[in-house]
């Protein structure tokens, strides 16, 4: 016996797989509602490595009834500069602000949190398989650093990131087609050279990041996170777009040394429909719950873990773990927050469609006027307008936006 | 046999080649890409996705 040990031999109403953002939110909530919670991590540190650009919106921090805490959110963004292929800027301040957060510490604090409800934490332990009774996942088996163990629970929720491995070996499909997803790279620099380190910087263009964008995320006046999200089939690699932009942009760069590398992979198409089965509740990245227009994923992956905690302790009282009863996970996220996603990734199509001299039409078009415009809800008048002067990306609206 | 590779001192242990994979032969362990080659149907995907240019399908 030992430490990792005796934590296996508690008695469990939830585990949940994987200690980011959703499952720590989710443990903290379980575990505040009296249910007896485990959360499985494989790493020997939770947070590390990050795969993640760090931004993180005002609004999803409330929503996931956090507070601003100087210890990861590390730097406030006013908005957003995005540079046309042909170098054009166009300055987005939007009504929601954002921070670019040290995630490591982030999700450290969320667990920390969980912790001091209740919850429990098994790290370095590797879950291998998942232990099934009549149709329902009833357990886990997990790899300790003292041994392989089997624990049982009333629930298990996974939200083990993109991997996905619990889904999968539960039985739920959760696989990304390569066509739906980014593959990412980023370096976090110092030494950059930013004369407007106060907002986030986005550099568009079919040569420079193939249906992505490459992003500069300040982190302080001369330090940020340096990345890129390209097509997942892209026959080029994300390092290689990467490298090249910084290669051709001296100004920025000249003076700048990374010190952390990072990437990952982001599921940018449509969430799973149906993220649950018998005794099985999935949450964010590992049920493709992203915003496929940037590609975050933290924000939509606390919210659907608020509300799977919810259901988790209803059905605790209920003793229901059916599918038909974790049905009402579904379709309270995807009122929330899923169906608004599946619209953002029809926006997507449309942006994917375009080419460089469609987006230096976009840099021209969206005059700072326009744009406040825009971000004053009047969305459907401003594209109205775009289209009766460019019928052409009126024709690839109507195609994509349907 | 084609054979799935790693390159260890590319590989940033990211896990997005496990997410592509469509028959779950590849595991994100601690610090190593796990391929499980007998399950592998050698369809490249991974090798296309990897951002930073790890993987191989050697002959």
């Amino acid at each position: 016996m030992g430490y990792f040990s005796n934590l296996t031999k508690g008695q469990y109403d939830i585990i949940i797989v994987g200690a980011g953002p959703g499952g720590s939110i989710a443990a903290r909530d379980c575990a505040k509602s009296g249910l007896k919670t485990l959360v499985i991590d494989k790493r020997q540190e939770v947070g590390s490595p990050v795969r993640c650009g760090e931004g993180l919106g005002e609004v999803w921090i409330k929503k996931a009834s956090l507070e601003y805490d100087p210890t990861w959110c590390i730097w406030k963004s006013a908005g957003a500069m995005v540079y046309s292929p042909k170098g054009r800027k166009m300055e987005i301040i939007t009504k929601n602000k954002g921070y670019v957060i040290e995630r490591k510490m982030f999700e450290k604090k969320l667990a920390a949190d969980a912790i001091r409800q209740g919850a429990r934490y098994l790290i370095k332990s590797r879950v291998y398989d998942v232990i099934k009774k009549d149709g329902f996942v009833v357990g886990v088996k997990v790899e300790t650093p003292e041994g392989k163990f089997d624990i049982h629970a009333k629930i298990i929720m996974a939200a083990d990131g993109v991997d996905s491995m619990t889904a999968k070996r539960a039985g739920v499909n959760t696989v990304n087609a390569i066509t739906e997803v980014d593959s990412g790279y980023e370096y976090e620099m110092s030494g950059l050279k930013m004369d407007r380190p106060d907002l986030i910087h986005l550099f568009v263009g079919t040569k420079i990041a193939p249906r992505g964008y490459i992003w500069i995320f300040p982190k302080g006046r001369d330090i940020g996170n340096v990345g890129i999200g390209i097509a997942g089939h892209d026959e080029k690699t994300a390092k290689e777009y990467l490298d090249m932009f910084i290669e051709s942009h001296p100004e920025i760069f000249k003076e700048a040394t990374s010190y952390e590398v990072k990437g990952g992979c982001i599921p940018v198409g449509v969430p799973l429909e149906k993220p649950y089965a018998n005794g099985l509740l999935i949450v964010g990245d590992a049920a493709h719950m992203v915003n496929p227009i940037h590609g975050g994923g933290m924000g939509a992956s606390m919210e659907a873990a608020v509300i799977a905690a919810k259901i988790a302790r209803e059905a605790v009282d209920k003793n229901d773990f059916s599918e038909k009863f974790f049905k009402r996970y579904a379709d309270l996220w995807f009122e929330q927050r899923g169906n608004q996603l599946k619209d953002v990734l029809k926006v997507r199509r449309f942006f994917e469609k375009l080419s460089d001299g469609d987006l230096e039409i976009l840099a021209d078009f969206f005059t700072p006027e326009t744009l406040l415009e825009f971000s004053d809800g009047k969305k459907l008048s401003v594209f109205l307008k775009l289209f009766a002067k460019h019928p052409k990306l009126a024709m690839t609206a109507a195609t994509t936006l349907r | 046999m084609d054979k799935i590779t790693v390159d260890k001192t590319k590989c940033i242990y990211c896990g997005g080649c496990t997410s592509v994979c469509p028959v779950a032969c590849l595991e994100l362990i601690e610090t190593y890409i796990h391929c499980d080659q007998d399950k592998c149907v050698k369809c490249g995907n991974c090798v296309k996705f990897c951002p930073a240019g790890a993987m191989a399908l050697k002959k």
